[in-house]
C-alpha cells in the first residue's frame, strides 16, 4: 500500500455511509484534504441496502451512483476501505490517529470479473441482505461496491478455496500473502459518522423474532424488494416461500421502551408507511397492511404522506402496542395479540408476514470509542467542547433520517473546516 | 368509612389524577402511562376484567372516580409481573392495582361480592385471631363463602384431598378447636392496633 500523507490540515472521516461520504465530499470540495475510512469492504452503508428512501420513494441506488463519481473525481479525498480507528490521541487542530487495515487479499488489478467468485466453494450469510441470502467467500459485497474489488473472506484462507480462487484469477489480482498493516498519521480534526445498526430483534422476547420465521424486521422487508435480492424483489414469506400479501408492521420495536431502547428512533414510522407503499405496488388490491402503533410520528412535509397511506382503504391503523406474538402451527400465520386503545377491543389477528419496524442504535457501543468522548445516555455523541475538534456526523450524532443525515454530515465538515483553517491560519 | 369517603370528596373537588396520586400506593406513576395498550394485552385475566389497566389509568386521568374505585377490575390481578415486565415506561402496574385496591377498601367502596376481596378479608381474620393462620379454618370459611349450600358441594368435591392431608399429617382436625397460636397473642394484638393507628396518623384520617 503507497503511504498514506496527512497533516494536521487534514481532515479525517471515520465511516462511509450517507454521512461520512458526504462529509468527506463537502470538505474536500471546499479544498481540504480528507481521509476517509470504513470498516467494510464497500463505501455505501445501510443507505445502500435500501430499496427505496422517504418521502419522494426514490432508488438511493440514484444517490450513491452520484457521490461515487463525486468520490472519484475528487484528488483531495483519499479513501481507504476495511480500515478501522484503534486510537485516538492529541488535541483539536493535531490528532495522531491509529489505523488498522484488514487484509482484503485482493489488490488494484482485480477488474471485478467474478472468475474467483465462481472458483470458490464455500458460502457465508451476505452482510449486505442481513443474512437472509448467501454469498461466497470470494465476493463482491454489491453491485455498486467501491473500491470496485473483489474481496476474500479472510475464513476461506489457508483452505483449498483460496487457493482455487487465485489460480482462476488472470489478472494476479489474488494476494494470500497480505497481512493486516497498521499506519499512524496526524490530523487535525475528526468527523466521526460510524453510524448505526438495528437493534437486536431478538431480545424482544415476546414477538419472538428468534422463534417464528414470518416474523422479520424493517431492514430485512427492504432487502426482499431488491430486484437483484435475495427473493428477487417478492414480498415473500421466509418459513415456505409463498407470497405474502397480509402484511402486518409493528411501530415501535425496540424504541421507546425502557427495556429497549429509550428513545424514538424517528425514522420507523415514516419506513413502515413507505414499506406500505411497496406491498401496494407489488399485490395491488390484494394487499392488505395493517400497521400497529402507539403513535405515528410522521413530522412536517412527511405528513402528507401519512395520509396519503391513511386514504389507502387496503391499509388499517390499529392503535396499539401489540403484546405478543404466537405462531399458527398449520399455517405458520403469527398471531398478534393486544388491546386496542380505540376502544379497548382485545384482538388475536393472524397474519402472513409480520415486519418490526426496528429501532435504531448508535453502531459503535459506549465503551467502543478510541478515545474519551461525551455521549448521550442513550450513546450517541454529544456536541460538547469537551470533544475538541471530535464532531459526529448523521446517525453517529442521533437517530436520524437520510434528509437529517445529510444535514448534520454537512454542518460537522462546516465545523471540521473550521479546525483546519485555524490550524493554517496559525502555521502562517 | 364513609366519613372518609366524604373527606377525601371534599378535599380533592373532581381532581381524581392527584387524589390517586396522594393516596394510592405508587400512584404518581399513573400520569406517565401513555396508553399503548401492553400491559391489557400481556394480562393472563385480561378478558375478565371490566376495565383492563390501560383503560383504568385513562379513567382516572378522566375523573371518573366511582366507577374505578367500585370496580371490580384491580382485584383480578393476580400478580404475575406480566404487565411490569414489558411495560415501556417501567410502570408498576401490579403493584398500582393493589394500591388502587387497598385505597378503595379504606374508604369502604370496595365491591362487597368480589371474590378475592372476600377472601382478603378471610384471610385477615383468619390471620389477626391467634397470629397464625389457621388452614383448616381457612379452608373452610372458603368453602362456604358463598352460603351454605355450595359450601357443603365444595367440601364433598374436596373430601379426598382433605382426608389425605389428615393422613399425612399435613393438616390436623383439632385446628378446628381453637387451633395454634403465637407465643405472644395479646402482644401480636397490641402491635397490630398500634400500626394501624400510625398508619390512620398517616393517612391523615380522623376518628373511626
Amino acid at each position: 500500500m503507497s503511504e498514506v500523507i496527512a497533516t494536521n490540515q487534514t481532515i479525517l472521516v471515520v465511516g462511509g455511509g450517507i454521512s461520512g461520504m458526504t462529509a468527506a465530499l463537502e470538505a474536500a470540495e471546499c479544498g481540504k484534504q480528507v481521509i476517509l475510512v470504513e470498516k467494510n469492504p464497500s463505501l455505501g452503508g445501510r443507505v445502500s441496502q435500501l430499496y427505496k428512501y422517504f418521502p419522494k420513494l426514490c432508488h438511493p441506488k440514484c444517490g450513491l451512483e452520484i457521490n461515487l463519481r463525486r468520490i472519484k473525481a475528487n484528488r483531495n479525498l483519499r479513501v481507504m476501505a476495511m480500515t478501522e480507528v484503534t486510537s485516538i490521541s492529541g488535541d483539536a487542530g493535531n490528532y495522531s490517529v491509529t489505523l488498522k487495515t484488514a487484509p482484503r487479499y485482493v489488490n488494484e488489478n482485480c477488474t471485478s470479473c467474478g472468475d474467483c467468485g465462481n472458483a470458490v466453494e464455500a458460502e457465508f450469510d451476505d452482510e449486505y441482505n442481513y443474512g437472509l441470502g448467501k454469498r461466497k467467500g470470494a465476493y463482491r459485497p454489491f453491485n455498486q461496491a467501491y473500491p470496485e474489488r473483489f474481496v476474500l473472506d479472510p475464513a476461506i484462507i489457508g483452505t483449498d478455496d483460496a487457493e482455487k480462487a487465485k489460480a482462476a484469477c488472470k489478472y494476479d489480482a489474488i494476494d494470500l500473502d497480505m497481512t493486516e498493516a497498521e499506519t499512524t498519521i496526524t490530523v487535525g480534526a475528526i468527523i466521526w459518522a460510524t453510524g448505526w445498526k438495528p437493534y437486536d430483534a431478538g431480545k424482544i422476547q415476546p414477538y419472538g423474532y428468534d422463534r417464528y420465521q414470518n416474523v422479520i424486521t424493517s431492514v430485512e422487508f427492504e432487502r426482499m424488494l431488491d430486484p437483484h435480492g435475495p427473493t428477487g424483489g417478492k414480498i415473500l414469506r421466509p418459513s415456505d416461500g409463498k407470497e405474502a400479501k397480509d402484511v402486518a408492521f409493528i411501530q415501535c420495536a425496540g424504541s421507546r421502551d425502557m427495556n429497549h431502547l429509550k428513545h424514538c428512533s424517528r425514522i420507523c414510522c415514516m419506513a413502515s408507511l413507505k414499506q406500505t407503499t411497496y406491498l401496494r405496488e407489488q399485490y395491488g388490491d390484494d394487499a392488505k397492511g395493517t400497521v400497529y402503533y402507539i403513535d405515528i410520528r410522521a413530522i412536517d412535509r412527511i405528513d402528507d404522506f401519512y395520509q396519503k397511506v391513511q386514504n389507502d382503504s387496503n391499509i388499517t391503523f390499529t392503535k396499539s402496542k401489540v403484546a405478543s406474538i404466537t405462531e399458527d402451527k398449520e399455517t405458520g400465520n403469527p398471531v398478534l395479540h393486544g388491546v386496542d386503545t380505540e376502544g379497548y377491543h382485545r384482538y388475536s389477528n393472524p397474519h402472513e408476514l409480520v415486519v418490526l419496524a426496528i429501532g435504531m442504535e448508535p453502531s459503535v457501543p459506549a465503551d467502543g470509542f478510541p478515545m474519551e468522548v461525551v455521549l448521550n445516555e442513550e450513546g450517541f455523541v454529544e456536541l460538547d467542547e469537551a470533544n475538541g475538534a471530535f464532531f459526529a456526523a448523521g446517525c453517529s450524532s442521533d437517530a436520524l433520517d437520510v434528509n437529517r443525515a445529510v444535514q448534520s454530515a454537512t454542518a460537522s465538515a462546516l465545523r471540521a473546516i473550521q479546525v483546519v483553517n485555524k490550524v493554517a491560519g496559525a502555521e502562517g | 368509612m364513609s366519613n372518609y369517603n366524604q373527606e377525601m370528596i371534599d378535599k380533592y373537588r373532581g381532581n381524581f389524577l392527584k387524589e390517586v396520586q396522594d393516596n394510592v400506593e405508587e400512584g404518581d406513576w399513573v400520569k406517565m402511562c401513555m396508553q399503548c395498550g401492553v400491559c391489557s394485552g400481556s394480562c393472563p385475566l385480561g378478558p375478565h376484567w371490566d376495565h383492563p389497566p390501560q383503560e383504568i389509568f385513562m379513567m382516572i386521568r378522566a375523573g371518573k372516580r366511582e366507577e374505578v374505585l367500585e370496580s371490580t377490575s384491580m382485584w383480578m390481578c393476580t400478580s404475575c409481573y406480566n404487565c411490569i415486565a414489558r411495560c415501556p415506561r417501567g410502570l408498576p402496574i401490579t403493584h398500582i392495582m393493589h394500591g388502587l385496591a387497598t385505597y378503595s377498601k379504606r374508604l369502604g367502596l370496595a365491591p362487597q361480592q368480589q371474590p378475592t376481596a372476600k377472601f382478603a378479608q378471610l384471610f385477615w381474620d383468619n390471620l389477626t385471631k391467634k397470629g397464625r393462620v389457621n388452614e383448616l379454618k381457612l379452608g373452610l370459611s372458603l368453602y362456604f363463602m358463598n352460603g351454605i349450600g355450595e359450601g357443603i358441594k365444595t367440601s364433598l368435591k374436596m373430601k379426598d384431598i382433605g382426608l389425605n392431608m389428615l393422613k399425612t399429617k399435613r393438616m390436623s382436625p383439632m385446628e378446628y378447636f381453637g387451633g395454634h397460636s403465637c407465643k405472644d397473642t395479646k402482644g401480636f394484638q397490641a402491635m397490630l392496633k398500634k400500626a394501624q393507628e400510625l398508619e390512620e396518623a398517616r393517612i391523615g384520617k380522623s376518628g373511626s
